[in-house]
This record gives structure tokens, C-alpha cells and sequence, in this order.
């Protein structure tokens, strides 16, 4: 708490206003809405919102589709955190290596968090293109198998998540390089004078002490792969080929924007509202315990 | 081991000298055989390492580029050419002219920049407000713009879009950007700045006369552009690379982001032939802006990163 206060009496409700008006205007009530049209069924073209207690809730429970989504939303997710965190956990240990070029490595792997994963798929959907596209060209010389995302599920399911990774691992290599460096270098100089080799050092004393990052990493990554994942799906598969890459965000949208089946879609915003709150919670549990090495 | 071989000087990201010892492995290895000059084959190996990690991170930029400036016929020939050709200048022009690429790129800046802004403004008002004063409420106001943290766009979607349409704010920058403006995370990253302030600073500003106002303005805006910068760079990012608020919320094709504007580059039906080295031409024109932020403000981008996300 500061010592120094300025005493004034309405200064400072002035001073939280705008970004409370935003929260109250674009967060709460709206939430507040979703909560609401969650348990009505609202006619798509006017009229009277009808009670239908957790009728929504129950017909998706009954959806065949719903339940792919939600299989292909943690398919996706994990393959995108799987992919990007130890991806980048092993890049961050190889560049911490006290040798030079350090911050050459960490620029150079970097920069495609710039890039909107829906361009990023754009780009990844050229190189899996079927006819034109030089991952299927290559694999062709090793299997007469059909690299086809318009026809596979599996195949474009592999191309939005190796898009949504390349763009998502500079953000963690960043972090777990920032770990690294906390970790005191007499621990590992003293593993070093012990005769511990490269590998028994990684997996004996980093990942344990880096392992705070990482879980907060992996819930980070989650978060991002389920609430931050419309646009490539979009941009890319529109959810396809059948609904094999139709995750939770997108057949929300769907049911709700081109559907107009507005309960449904509000329903599946409150169950996304109880993963996103669970996430959150895990991550602050995690943040509290983080400085502890 | 006080020679001059064993000690090396890193670089380390921001300008700070740091005089290292060499690996330990290294230096005891260099005690048994110390006469001769050695490989040191570790290093070079993860030098190796890194470099094909580079590489293989670089190629899909680099398919992309190489594919925008090819001839379409260059682009569908078996063995694909991973060369660039001769076609750049043209290609460019076409993808700028057919996806109106000037107002898309406009519109990206506009909503990047305002999204950082208002963000950091509402932000780092409020935090003012909970760390320099003391009333009724405020930690009613604290926990409320905590728990925006939980209600991601698709969590409220159709509802905010409703109060959106209500307002009349459908297909305006304002919509494209006020609904983004809350920020836990630059609040909270503001109030630990502030928190880190030696009191007798604000001491020293009342002693002088100055009110509230005058000494965020003069005294903490000054120390604070670490800060803003950083926020800055992770807030434009967001901003211009944003999908589903800017699809919503745009019907027209002027206010439309490059982002979504790109979309409609690819054709969904199969009677017109697939101009891919026009849709690579306009993807590299997407994502050139928030890639130059990165590198330019790389040092910001990386503090801003890891520092409003704990």
C-alpha cells in the first residue's frame, strides 16, 4: 500500500471510468446476456424469448457434433501445445548454452509470432496444397498415400495445428529462455563438476526447475488454442472436411451467425465460459507457486 | 584456467557485457589435453542444431515469398522452383490493386494502434486510481477488471455484438475497437510499476503543489515509457492480427482488416483458377507491419511479453 495518497473524492472514480464503462458495457453484460439466452429460446427474427430451463444444455449433451467439436477442440489444443511447448523448450536449452548468438537465435525464431495464425494457415495451406503444394510433392517420392486436406481429416487437422505452432513457439521459446536464465548457474556448474552429461542434466535439474514455465506455458498455450484459434480454422478448413477441424469457437459461431440458433450458441458459450474460468484459476494457482525454485 | 581462452564475452540482449566462464565440461575437458587447439564439437553441434531450428522456422516465410513472385504457371510446375522469380513487382501490384490492400493495410493500423492506445490509456488511468488513491469500492473496481481475464470474446459473442449493433457502432472503427479496449493485464502491470515507485516522489510532487493530475502527467508518464513501449508492441500485435471481433463486426469491404481481407482472396469455388502467387503476395504484405514491430522493438516486444503476462 502506498503511504502517499491524493485526497480527493470523486478524482478517482473519474479515472476508472472508461475502463469500467468497457468492462460493464462489452464484458459483464454482455456474459450476463449469454447466461441468460443460455437457458431461453429465442425466435432467429423477433418475438418473445421462451423459458426452456437447460433444454439447450441437454440437446447438445444429445449432439453428435457438439461432441466432435469438443474432441477437436482438445485434439487441437493439445497438438498445438504439445507441438509448441516442447518444441520450444528444447530450442530455449540449446541457445541457453552460453554460446554466442544468442539474441540472433532468439530474433530468428521469434518473429512469426507476428504473424496472424489465419495468415500463417493461408501460407501452410499453399505448402499442403494437393496438387501444387511441396509437402505433398516430397511425400509422394516416400508413399503412394494422399496427403489431401480437402478429403482427410486427419491431414488438415495436422496442417491448422503445425500453422497455429509455428507461429506460437518464438512466445515460448521467449519465456522458457527467461526461465533459464533464472536458474542460478552455480546449480548447473555443479552438476557440470559432478561429470553429469548433457542429457541427465536436462532432464535431472532443468525441466524440474523450469517446470513452473512450463505449466504455466501449457495452460497459456491451451487458452490461446481454444479462445484464440477461430481465424485459422476460418481462414483455412471452415471447419472441414466434414466437421474434422470444426472446434468448440467455430461451431459456436456457426450455430449462432449462420444458424441463428441463438440458445444453442449461448450454451455453448457458458460451458467455454466454465473451461475458460477453470483454466484461469489452474493458471493462477500455478502463478502463485511460481517464484519457488 | 586464467588464460585468456577460458573466459568469453556475451552479449547478452540489450547491451550489458557479461564476462562468462567457458562451459565447465569444456574447461575440464581443456586441462587434460590443454596443449592442443581442440574442436570443441559441442558447441559447434548446437550451433548446428539451432541453425536447421532456424531454418525450418524461416522456410514457410521463405515458400512464401518465393511462390509471390513467380508466373502462375511457374507456381504449379512439378518440380516446385524454390527460387524466386522475376514476377514480384508485378504480382505485388495486382494483389494490392484486386484485395484493395491500401484501405485493408489503413484499417489494421487504425484498429492496431488504437486497440494499444486505448488500452494502455484506460489502463494505466485506472491503475492510478487503485494505487493513489483510497476509496469507496476500489476493490470492487480491482476484482471486475480482474475478471475480464475470464470472458474471452466467444464467451459473449452474440450478446456483444448486439449491444455493438444497438449503439451503432456495426462497420466503425469504434467497433472495431472500443469493445477491445479492457485490460486486466496492462492494469496490472501498470500497478506494479506504480506499487515499485518511491513514495517520496509523490511526496515531493504534493509538497510542490502539484495536484494528482499534474504528477501522473509530469512524473509518472515520464517513468513509465519502459512500460508503454512494451505494452505498445504486444497490444499492436493483438490488434492487427485479430480475426473474430473484426469479421463480425465489418460488412463492408472499407472497413474491413488485411487480415480478413485476405480470406477473399482465396476462391472457394472451383470454376475460377487459384491466383496463389497473388494470395502469397498479399499474405506477405499482412504480416510484413507486425513483424517489422517485432524486430525493430524486439527488446520491448520480449519485456512486454513476459512481463503483462505474469
Amino acid at each position: 500500500m502506498k503511504r502517499t495518497v491524493f485526497p480527493n473524492r470523486w478524482l478517482p472514480y473519474l479515472l476508472v471510468l472508461p475502463q469500467l464503462a468497457v468492462t460493464i458495457v462489452f464484458f459483464f453484460w454482455p456474459a450476463a446476456k449469454s447466461l441468460y439466452l443460455s437457458v431461453f429460446k429465442s425466435p432467429p427474427f423477433g418475438g418473445r424469448d421462451v423459458f426452456v430451463g437447460l433444454d439447450n444444455f441437454t440437446a447438445l449433451l444429445r449432439d453428435r457434433e457438439y461432441y466432435e467439436s469438443v474432441l477437436n477442440s482438445f485434439v487441437f489444443a493439445l497438438g498445438v501445445t504439445g507441438l509448441s511447448v516442447v518444441g520450444g523448450l528444447v530450442i530455449a536449452v540449446l541457445a541457453n548454452q552460453k554460446i554466442r548468438g544468442l539474441a540472433f537465435y532468439r530474433t530468428a525464431l521469434l518473429w512469426p509470432y507476428g504473424i496472424a495464425p489465419a495468415v500463417a494457415g493461408i501460407i501452410f495451406l499453399f505448402i499442403f496444397h494437393p496438387a501444387y503444394g511441396i509437402l505433398p510433392y516430397f511425400l509422394s517420392f516416400v508413399t503412394a498415400y494422399e496427403f489431401n486436406w480437402l478429403l482427410k481429416g486427419w491431414v488438415a487437422m495436422t496442417l491448422v495445428i503445425l500453422a497455429t505452432s509455428w507461429t506460437h513457439l518464438g512466445y515460448n521459446i521467449a519465456f522458457f529462455l527467461a526461465g533459464l536464465q533464472a536458474i542460478p548457474a552455480s546449480v548447473m556448474e555443479a552438476a557440470s563438476v559432478d561429470g553429469a552429461p548433457p542429457l541427465k542434466k536436462f532432464t535431472a535439474i532443468t525441466v524440474p526447475l523450469i517446470s513452473p514455465v512450463t505449466f504455466y506455458l501449457v495452460v497459456v498455450n491451451m487458452v490461446f488454442a481454444f479462445f484464440s484459434s477461430f481465424g485459422v480454422i476460418h481462414a483455412v478448413t471452415h471447419g472441414g472436411p466434414g466437421n474434422a477441424t470444426e472446434i468448440m469457437v467455430f461451431k459456436l459461431w456457426k450455430d449462432g451467425f449462420i444458424g441463428l440458433n441463438l440458445g444453442s450458441s449461448a450454451a455453448q458459450s457458458v460451458i467455454l465460459m466454465a473451461v475458460v474460468i477453470g483454466l484461469t484459476m489452474l493458471q493462477f494457482r500455478v502463478a502463485e507457486k511460481r517464484v519457488t525454485y | 584456467m586464467s588464460d585468456a581462452r577460458t573466459t568469453t564475452t556475451t552479449v547478452i540482449d540489450g547491451g550489458a557485457v557479461a564476462v562468462r566462464p567457458r562451459p565447465t565440461v569444456t574447461v575440464l575437458q581443456a586441462e587434460t589435453e590443454r596443449p592442443r587447439r581442440r574442436v570443441d564439437w559441442n558447441t559447434i553441434l548446437v550451433h548446428a542444431a539451432l541453425i536447421v531450428a532456424v531454418a525450418l522456422v524461416a522456410f514457410p516465410l521463405y515458400y512464401a515469398f518465393v511462390i509471390s513472385t513467380q508466373a502462375l504457371d511457374e507456381v504449379i510446375q512439378k518440380p516446385p522452383r524454390l527460387l524466386p522469380s522475376a514476377y514480384a513487382l508485378e504480382n505485388y501490384v495486382e494483389a494490392w490493386r484486386r484485395s484493395g490492400m491500401a484501405r485493408l493495410l489503413l484499417n489494421s493500423a487504425v484498429v492496431a494502434v488504437g486497440v494499444a492506445v486505448g488500452k494502455i490509456a484506460i489502463s494505466m488511468l485506472s491503475a492510478f486510481a487503485i494505487v493513489y488513491f483510497r476509496f469507496r469500492g476500489a476493490s470492487v473496481v480491482f476484482w471486475l477488471i480482474f475478471l475480464t481475464l475470464m470472458l474471452p470474446i466467444p464467451v459473449r459473442i452474440l450478446p456483444t455484438y448486439e449491444v455493438v449493433g444497438n449503439i451503432g457502432w456495426l462497420d466503425t472503427y469504434a467497433g472495431l475497437t472500443v469493445p477491445l479496449m479492457a485490460s486486466a493485464t496492462a492494469t496490472f502491470l501498470f500497478r506494479q510499476f506504480y506499487m515499485t515507485v518511491p513514495n517520496e516522489l509523490a511526496e515531493a510532487a504534493q509538497m510542490d503543489g502539484a495536484g494528482p493530475l499534474r504528477f501522473l502527467w509530469s512524473f509518472l508518464l515520464p517513468l513509465s515509457w519502459a512500460n508503454i513501449a512494451a505494452l505498445f508492441v504486444v497490444l499492436f500485435i493483438y490488434g492487427w492480427n485479430e480475426y473474430f471481433w473484426p469479421l463480425l463486426i465489418t460488412n463492408t469491404e472499407e472497413m474491413r482488416t488485411v487480415v480478413i481481407g485476405l480470406e477473399r482472396l482465396i476462391p472457394r469455388s472451383g470454376t475460377e483458377l487459384p491466383t496463389w502467387n497473388l494470395i502469397m503476395a498479399g499474405a506477405m504484405m499482412a504480416l510484413v507491419p507486425p513483424v517489422a514491430v517485432i524486430l525493430f522493438m524486439q527488446r520491448w516486444f520480449v519485456k512486454g511479453l513476459i512481463e503483462s503476462e505474469k
